[in-house]
């Protein structure tokens, strides 16, 4: 099988991963090398596809085929979907050859398990070795790696890693039992809880002002859920997201809808979530990780399912009036983070104008916050919103997004342009 | 009125700036104009500078950082802001200035700051260099990319390439300005048209082959990939020619994966592994 033929293979079986960062590795770059590479800036998509995912690093399978059988999975080994299997050395050529032309950040890689965790890890170690210790590569490497693998050679993923990840799949023991039969939530957490003591031990080392640079070890993991596979609610995903954050310091939880593929399983029939289920969990996780906001404020016993039509700090605002109006010039961070329509950063401009001038609409203006969606939430200087505002029935109403062509008929409502924005900066 | 030309740069904006202040010209007082687009001009007409009224005042490095930025803007009006928020925080009394982000002038320099520092961005993200040969004497690769930055940012995108790519040569070529690396040393010279660049890479099949494979189809957003990947750097991205068709292709395959029959499990195959992992009462951490 030529190469091109492979790379269409295995970039194909490794879509379904949602992982794009390439952030948060520690600063090093090639200067004063004969290699190439950089990591410790923002991270870079150096393209995206149609299908608006940023692709920032070379992901590929080492191999997809596969001794486990996770029905959401085109590799499972119940697919008929044809195998193939790179040589470590092609891995690297092809990361050093996209990489010296510009096209990526780095390399992503995961693969099948064949043989055994142990034997597919070492095959996918050995890749990043190489590029590491052969050519001096100093660009982003993001390995997934099996949480049934031994702690040893976990440890030497993480030796060349910027980021390892595991994915946990699905939230619940019992998806997984029915899913994906040889994969467990205990074993995970427990490789989790490994990873995240070794990133620790390595910070503490590092602070340390007379230790001997310590080894070097990846910087942070991450992991992903899958949304939309079984019959988790969104307060199932957005607990253990949570757990996961408290308890590992995950840097990311990527939540990927599940979506149709090609050799689809009889045990899991295809039924897509909207794609706008997975926009509104990102929200949700910005709400936890940076407004300070709990899973039970935002999903509630009653309504375990965030709404589709409204953003969740939208949605809480609606279910909290009482709260509001929050006076702009007065009001302190906590309270103003969460009025709908501003986001982190702007609060913080609203406090610093503050410090200087009474706040008026029109300042707000200039930082092109939503008036349509804050204007009921809050006092300025200029401004008090009536009462029926916050009391009218209609106030819900106000915000639905018109009703709109679906683009495809299995989407629920398309996100709006301002949601997209707010899934790039945060900003919600 | 006192008519300002200077050569598009920060330092000669600096220059005529720190002489101005220092005569205590009010920024409405003051057009500033790029000498460049009119050379013939410059250096003649140049008021004869009357004696200074008061010592150069000093500004915050923020307020550099800030100018250096702004200046690469391509507005012609950015030299008149920058004079007058310089303005206003020297002889203004409003030394605070730029803590005050609603102002309308600190508001305008931050959205172009914002702007330019987007174009750097894309720079880095979007040049596509392409192998052109092998320095014999040195056995390093050589690399050329042709690119068409938005705004003059040339200089302050470089440095990333330099510490990227150190190990291999490499030139960027725009239509204003080209940056140039040989191992030692970063260099610039003057723009070129895009004939100069080398217009093809015998890895950017395989690029496409990438970009192709790795879409998912059953998820088509493409006006986020468009807000993001705007139109306007289509032209030099070998993978962007794929786009149209991959959209027009999408809704077909996903309507056959729908209708694809589900698949029978297959029972696990003898293999000392999978056996040895416990299958049964998982316990629920
Ligand atoms: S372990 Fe499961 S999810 Fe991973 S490749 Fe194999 S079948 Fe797919």
């Amino acid at each position: 099988m030529d190469l091109q033929r492979k790379l269409e293979i295995l970039a194909d079986a490794a879509k379904y991963d949602a992982s794009c960062a390439s952030s948060g590795a520690a600063r090093k770059d090639s200067r004063g090398s004969q290699g190439v590479g950089s990591t410790g800036g923002a991270g870079i998509c150096h393209s995206y596809a149609p299908d608006g995912r940023c692709i920032s690093l070379l992901k590929v399978l080492l191999t997809n085929a596969c001794l486990y059988d996770c029905h959401y999975c085109i590799n499972r080994r119940s697919s008929n979907v044809q195998r193939a299997r790179f040589t470590p050395e092609e891995v690297v050529q092809l990361t050093l050859d996209f990489y010296k032309r510009n096209y990526i950040e780095g390399l992503f890689l995961s693969s099948g398990i064949i043989q055994s965790a142990d034997h597919t890890m070492e095959l996918v170690i050995e890749v990043a070795r190489k590029l590491r210790e052969e050519h001096l590569f100093r660009g982003y490497i993001h390995l997934k790696t099996i949480p049934e693998a031994s702690p040893a050679l976990i440890e030497r993923a993480g030796r060349y890693a910027d980021r390892i990840s595991i994915n946990i799949e699905l939230p619940t023991q019992a998806g997984l039992t029915r899913l994906a039969p040889e994969k467990n939530l205990a074993r995970t957490q427990a490789a989790m809880g490994h990873i995240h003591g070794k990133i620790e031990e390595r910070l503490a080392d590092k602070r340390k002002p007379e230790a001997p640079k310590p080894p070097p070890f990846a910087t942070g993991q991450s992991t992903q859920m899958l949304v939309g596979a079984d019959e988790s609610t969104d307060a199932d995903i957005l607990q253990r997201a949570d757990a996961l954050y408290t308890g590992y310091r995950l840097r990311r939880v990527y939540y990927s809808g599940f979506s149709p593929i090609p050799e689809p399983s009889k045990v899991l029939p295809i039924k897509p979530p909207p794609l706008v289920r997975e926009h509104r969990l990102y929200q949700a996780d910005w709400l936890l990780r940076f407004y300070d906001f709990k899973v039970g404020e935002i999903v509630t016993p009653d309504a375990p399912h965030l709404d589709l039509a409204l953003d969740p700090k939208l949605s809480w605002a609606l279910r909290n009036r009482a709260q509001f109006p929050a006076d702009i010039n007065r009001a302190p961070r906590e309270t103003l983070l969460r009025v709908p329509g501003l986001g982190a950063r702007n609060v913080d401009r609203i406090l610093a104008a503050r410090r200087h001038c009474r706040l008026r609409l029109v300042d707000l203006l200039r930082l092109r916050v939503p008036m349509k969606k804050v204007l009921p939430f809050i006092i300025a200087a200029d401004h008090t919103p009536a009462h029926l505002d916050l009391d009218g029935d209609s106030l819900r109403q106000r915000f639905l997004p018109p009703p709109q062509q679906m683009e495809l008929s299995l989407a629920g409502p398309p996100p709006t342009a301002a949601d997209n924005a707010s899934v790039l900066t945060g900003e919600l | 009125m006192h008519t300002a030309r200077i050569k598009p740069t920060l330092e000669s904006w600096r220059e005529e700036a720190r002489a101005l202040l220092v005569r205590r010209v009010p920024p409405d007082a003051v057009l500033w104009f790029d000498a460049s687009d009119e050379p013939s001009l410059f250096p003649a007409e140049s008021s004869p500078p009357p004696a200074a009224v008061s010592p150069t005042p000093r500004v915050s490095a923020a307020f550099m950082e800030l100018a250096r930025t702004v200046a690469a803007h391509t507005d012609e009006r950015r030299w008149g802001l920058l004079y007058r928020l310089l303005w206003r925080m020297t002889h203004g009394g409003e030394r605070a200035l730029l803590n005050v982000p609603t102002d309308a002038d600190v508001r305008l320099a931050e959205q172009w700051r914002q702007a330019v520092s987007r174009a750097i961005h894309k720079m880095h993200a979007f040049v596509r260099f392409r192998l052109t040969g092998k320095d014999e004497a040195t056995g390093r690769e050589q690399f050329v990319a042709w690119f068409e930055p938005e705004h003059r940012i040339v200089r302050l995108a470089a440095p990333f390439f330099e510490k990227r790519f150190a190990g291999m040569d490499w030139s960027i070529l725009t239509p204003v300005e080209c940056a140039h690396w040989d191992g030692e040393r970063l260099h610039f010279t003057p723009g070129v048209p895009p004939s100069a660049a080398p217009n093809e890479d015998a890895l950017e099949d395989l690029w496409r082959t990438y970009f192709k494979s790795i879409f998912n189809p059953a998820r088509l957003k493409v006006k986020m990939m468009q807000q993001e990947m705007p139109k306007r750097y289509w032209k030099n991205l070998p993978e962007a020619p794929l786009i149209p068709e991959l959209i027009a292709a999408s809704s077909v395959r996903v309507r056959t994966m729908l209708a694809t029959e589900g698949l029978e499990v297959k029972p696990a195959p003898r293999n000392a592994y999978l056996e040895s992992l416990p299958r049964k009462d998982h316990p629920e951490p």
